[in-house]
């Protein structure tokens, strides 16, 4: 254990991230060089590369609606999940209607609404915006609502010792102390709202990077999709780093680290 | 702060069919420090919940309650031996708790001058990760100042920190608690034997009470030969428990 963790060391933390990769392009050249791929099945990597820069205006234009509607959704679906998870925590009849309601939410699988939202809130930006929220809203509220609910019993005995009023216990120990869970809750929604756009876009959309894939696909422009598909995967990551460094900074400062 | 009212538990307390402790007649009188000693499991705490309306889950076959017949709710304050600071408040904040739960307006003046006549003056800004285990407990106990209850019930408040620094709290809560009514639930039996103007053993089988010297009076110095007997003989009854 000792031996590997100098061996890490020594690697680096770029070396961490170089070498994963270089593994992942030796193999897909490996795999072209032994099966005889032809471009259109799957693309060599640096294809890919040489695509990602020839259509890099088409593919920003794309990129950037995405984005837009991830960061939406993100927002919208930690501002409602929020005030849901306060909500159920605050009062034992919202939980006994609404928590079955909740998880049937997440029951539904999102793909199969997806169609019936393009119909509500047509083919633009807005049902794209409703697919993230719809498919990050359940991990959001309920991360937050076992924070607040598991807030520690010591505090709360002090508390009610104190004469303290349910709201204020609400606002001054019970969120508080559910923070790092909702934070939590943000960074699963980093990873699944680009699902939820993308599957938006699929389904019916006239921008954004599912519809550059789908149209590149139907036009076996099989370079363009994964130069697509690539620009997706490093957004989701660096929204997942950024949320994820923000969380922390968060806590560290909050606690005076 | 109103007169301290004696407080007593008497009766048998069950959590599920299980006894937690009893039969038994605890009280303590008003203005009084006394001080209860016993094995771990025994239900000291679940006794300082029953006079602190926090026994959540305990029947209680019997009562709790003070001896001039008015309720303990809200004239009872609790320090534990977990600081319960709340890691995201700053000192002042944490000592202003208590009136910002209640929805009062924060006495910020008040508790900046109780955390100066606990030593912590400079502090106030700081949050729990930024001060030692003792400076914790001076907040803690500036915090439990500040509710100016009658009744105050210390659960193990002293038992994390070093000797040294256990003695000088042990002094400071003394001095500023004075006139209250304490119960003070204690592994320790040298702590019951300096604070302890009574000193209860919690058994089993009930409560046994082992008088302290008439002098000196507590808060006694911890190297008095009247100290040292005392511990002596709370420890012994202790053994003879186990």
């Amino acid at each position: 254990m000792r031996l590997k963790m100098g061996q890490m060391g020594r690697i680096g933390r770029v070396g961490r991230i170089v070498l994963p990769v270089l593994v992942v392009v030796g193999l897909w050249y490996g795999v072209i060089g032994l099966w005889d791929m032809p471009r259109f099945i799957l693309p060599s990597p640096g294809q890919v590369i040489l695509t990602l820069y020839d259509s890099r205006v088409v593919i920003t234009e794309n990129a950037v609606v995405t984005m837009g509607e991830v960061l939406a959704g993100i927002a919208l679906g930690a501002f409602l999940g929020g005030l849901s998870a306060i909500g159920l925590a605050m009062s034992p009849l919202a939980r006994t209607l609404f928590r079955p309601l909740l998880v049937l939410t997440q029951a539904l699988p999102v793909f199969a609404l997806a169609p019936i939202l393009t119909l509500w809130f047509g083919y633009g930006f807005g049902s794209k915006v409703a697919m993230a929220l719809l498919i990050i809203y359940f991990p959001v509220t309920s991360a937050f609502y076992d924070a607040l609910m598991r807030a520690p019993a010591d505090w709360l005995a002090l508390a009610r010792i104190m004469g303290a009023t349910p709201l204020n216990v609400m606002w001054h120990i019970r969120i508080p102390a559910a923070l790092p869970g909702f934070l939590s809750g943000l960074r699963l929604a980093a990873v699944y709202a680009p699902i939820g756009a993308i599957i938006g876009e699929w389904v019916g959309a006239s921008k954004g990077l599912g519809y550059l894939m789908l149209l590149a696909n139907g036009r076996a422009k099989t370079d363009l999709m994964f130069a697509a598909v690539l620009v997706l995967a490093l957004f989701t990551l660096g929204l997942y780093k950024a949320i994820d460094a923000l969380s922390d900074e968060i806590l560290r400062r909050r606690e005076g680290r | 702060m109103t007169a301290a009212p004696g407080v007593y538990v008497r009766g048998t307390a069950r959590v599920g069919g299980k006894t937690v402790f009893g039969p038994l007649d605890l009280s303590a009188p008003g203005g009084e420090w006394t001080c209860i000693l016993g094995p771990s499991g025994v239900g000291k705490t679940t006794l300082l919940a029953c006079l602190a309306g926090t026994a959540d889950g305990v029947v209680l076959e019997g009562a709790a309650g003070a001896d001039d017949g008015r309720p303990l709710a809200g004239r009872v304050a609790l320090m534990a031996q977990s600081d319960l600071l709340m890691p995201w408040l700053s000192a002042l904040d944490n000592v202003l708790l208590g009136d910002r739960l209640r929805g009062d307006a924060p006495r910020a003046g008040r508790a900046g001058c109780l955390l100066g006549r606990m030593g912590l003056e400079g502090m106030e800004g700081r949050k729990p990760t930024a001060l030692s285990g003792g400076q914790r407990q001076r907040v803690a106990l500036a915090r439990t100042l500040i509710e100016d209850r009658p009744v105050v019930l210390l659960d193990e408040p002293f038992s994390a920190l070093d000797v040294a620094r256990r003695a000088q709290m042990q002094e400071l809560a003394a001095d500023v608690l004075s006139g209250r009514t304490v119960v003070h639930v204690t592994h320790d039996p040298a702590e019951a034997a300096r604070l302890g103007s009574r000193t209860l053993i919690l058994t089993p089988t009930g409560l046994r009470e082992i008088t302290p010297p008439a002098a000196p009076l507590p808060p006694r110095r911890p190297d008095a030969t009247e100290t040292l007997a005392l511990t002596g003989r709370l420890t012994r009854c202790l053994l003879d428990a186990a």
